[in-house]
């Protein structure tokens, strides 16, 4: 589905150079739920900017369903690929604030050139999906954090991606929160989706159907649950 | 990526970021354009307006709107009883007025002169013979009389004296310029045309903003061509009022056809404004439009800021945008929206404050300047392309910002990196 053969990324200050990403080399298959972990620093999160083509290696590939190379691909291949292919669970939600629940689910699929009608029943299936059914019309700054995460799922998972990221998606909510918003994953997995998740939290990780360590910008160990 | 459906998902974006958008901010970009709008339109108005506020004076209380005049060298219109007929027959005239022109001078205080060798108090002017009732009709002379009293048809011996020609109303001291002093209705003076001396009295004082009446002493037409010996009833100035609605080219060119032209000047009273009056319209509009530019330059500026500081504070957003998927263009688009709607509605509300409020009410209440009543000019056309013009400042002002911090690298905008 993914993979990462030798993959480096490097951060320059001054003359400085710090590697963060050593060499990974790095395998998720269709309909795994992947856990990335490690302490803080370790390059979880560059390691998932550099698979769900946010960011761009120093040197390495990314290949993804087999045939798509990033490297090959132009920015705005990117854009359309992340848009069609892939689906993004942020750490603090990142939806847009002037559109309502609704809106922010429907707007990468009304960019998909979904026809308007079929594109909001998509958003609302989706939002319904994670229990949201009543909160569609409501702000983002009308929501609880587990709330709007789940808004953020919801608009990830609308238009069906391959592979759904997710950056640290309970590190700003509370246990109980957290609890859902797993569980919501889990239910995805259940239903195929392949799902990689960096997280720290051993015991949400745990939920994960493979573990991969990372440390100091190298893969430590992968241990599967 | 279709660019419609980049212009459709710009303006949806759009749409809900101006309506969610704090209102105080919304108003006070509006309020920004309004004024910018009306700095467009209404500075050049007025500076334009002031001439034409004088230009249109020339013509409501001088030249009306066609002016027959003598030819060069001429004092007066040959045949005029035949022009006269002339003129009857051609049906968008509603109606004339004639003047008798003649040079002179007038001398006041003569009565308290001690020596016969003390300088006369004498003032060198225009004496016109009308037909009060004509006059008054064509335009409307009686409503600068700002003492005494207007002449009447039966008055013998009375004028109407212009208040340039009065001391008080131009106290200039001036060696090439003199004016009579201690008149006010009622005085005595004298007037001498050629060797022709009669003492008449001062019945009322003209005031106008137009310097032909200020400048002129006014008779009844009947006693002056008595003084002046003109039995022929060939008068040296005709003032014709069109019907609302003519094209005074129209009549001109019928006079002209009908052979006035060969015994006097037949203009219209553009024809008729002197060069410098032309020189002075175009100047101004030049200027006002120097000074819109300068409004609009302003704008452009203020429009960049706004999008610019409502771009990079929503850098992240837009970074998060382009990390899910919405194409750039869409986002530069949704931009471009907004700033389209700031201008419009700036715009319309400013082109309604102008044409619903502004316009109207100087027309009734003219600026007062010292040489015109100024009114403000501001033609459809031209208001529309000034606004057409903001507006494509305006995207261009907008565009730019959200140009910029689009081309953003995406996991910076939405980690907040620099």
């Amino acid at each position: 589905m993914i993979e990462t053969k030798k993959l480096r990324k490097s951060f320059h200050n001054g003359n400085v150079e710090t590697e963060i990403l050593k060499g990974i080399d790095f395998h998720v298959g269709r309909g795994e739920f992947v856990a990335i972990m490690g302490r803080s620093g370790a390059g979880k999160s560059t390691l998932m900017y550099q698979m769900s083509l946010l960011d761009e290696p120093t040197s390495g590939e990314v290949i993804i369903n087999g045939g798509h190379n990033a490297a090959k691909m132009s920015n705005d291949e990117k854009t359309l690929f992340r848009l069609t292919r892939l689906g993004y669970v942020f750490q603090d939600y990142a939806l847009i604030p002037e559109l309502n629940a609704l809106e922010n689910v429907a707007l990468p699929l009304l960019m998909q050139d979904i026809p308007w009608k079929k594109a909001y029943t998509q958003a609302e299936e989706a939002l319904k999906r994670v229990g949201l059914e009543t909160h569609m019309g409501q702000l983002p700054s009308q929501l609880s954090g587990g709330e709007q995460q789940r808004v953020s799922i919801s608009r990830a998972i609308a238009h069906k991606p391959d592979i759904l990221f997710a950056d640290e998606p309970t590190a700003n909510l509370d246990n109980e929160s957290s609890r859902i918003i797993l569980e919501i994953f889990q239910e995805l997995h259940k239903a195929g989706q392949t799902i990689i998740m960096v997280t720290h939290e051993p015991e949400y990780g745990k939920m994960a159907q493979k573990i991969v360590h990372l440390d100091d910008g190298m893969i430590t160990g992968v241990t599967r649950n | 990526m279709s660019s419609l459906l980049n212009t459709r998902i710009g303006f949806f974006m759009a749409v809900r970021q101006i309506k969610r958008s704090s209102k105080w901010t919304t108003g006070l970009i509006i309020a920004v354009m309004i004024l910018t709008s009306l700095n467009l339109i209404v500075v050049s108005g007025i500076l334009v307006g002031l001439i034409q506020g004088a230009i249109d004076a020339v013509r409501t209380h001088y030249t009306s709107d066609v002016i027959i005049s003598t030819l060069k060298n001429k004092s007066y219109i040959e045949n005029s009883p035949e022009v006269m007929s002339v003129i009857d027959k051609i049906p968008e005239i509603e109606g004339v007025t004639a003047r008798y022109l003649k040079g002179g001078t007038l001398e006041a205080n003569y009565k308290t002169r001690v020596k016969e060798t003390d300088k006369p108090n004498t003032a060198a002017g225009t004496i016109v013979g009308i037909d009060p009732t004509a006059e008054d009709k064509i335009t409307d002379l009686s409503k600068f009389v700002v003492e005494g009293s207007y002449l009447d048809a039966n008055d013998y011996d009375q004028v109407l004296i212009g208040s340039f020609l009065v001391k008080k109303y131009l106290p200039i001291e001036s060696p090439g310029f003199s004016a009579l002093d201690n008149i006010e209705p009622g005085t005595k003076i004298r007037i001498n045309i050629g060797d022709i001396q009669r003492e008449v009295t001062v019945k009322g004082i003209v005031k106008s903003k137009v310097d032909e009446i200020s400048l002129r002493v006014f008779m009844v037409d009947s006693q002056f061509r008595s003084i002046i010996g003109r039995n022929d009833y060939n008068v040296s100035e005709i003032a014709a009022k069109l019907k609302p609605g003519t094209n005074p080219e129209v009549v001109r060119d019928a006079l002209k056809r009908n052979g006035v032209d060969t015994v006097a000047k037949v203009q219209t009273y553009t024809d008729a404004q002197p060069k410098f009056i032309k020189d002075l319209v175009a100047t101004f509009a030049l200027l006002g439009n120097m000074i819109s530019s300068i409004g609009l330059v302003v704008a452009s500026i203020t429009i960049f800021i706004v999008i610019f500081i409502n771009a990079i504070t929503r850098r992240k957003f837009i970074g998060i945008l382009k990390g899910i998927g919405i194409n750039g263009k869409a986002i530069e688009i949704s931009y471009v929206f907004q700033s389209i709607f700031y201008a419009l509605i700036g715009s319309v509300i400013g082109i309604v404050i102008v044409y619903a409020l502004l316009q109207p009410f100087i027309a009734a209440h003219p600026i007062n300047f010292p040489f015109s009543d100024g009114i403000l000019v501001a033609p459809v056309s031209g208001t529309l392309a000034r606004i057409a013009l903001l507006i494509f400042t305006t995207i261009v002002a907008g565009y730019i910002p959200a140009r910029m911090i689009v081309r953003k690298n995406t996991l910076d905008s939405i980690l907040g990196r620099k």
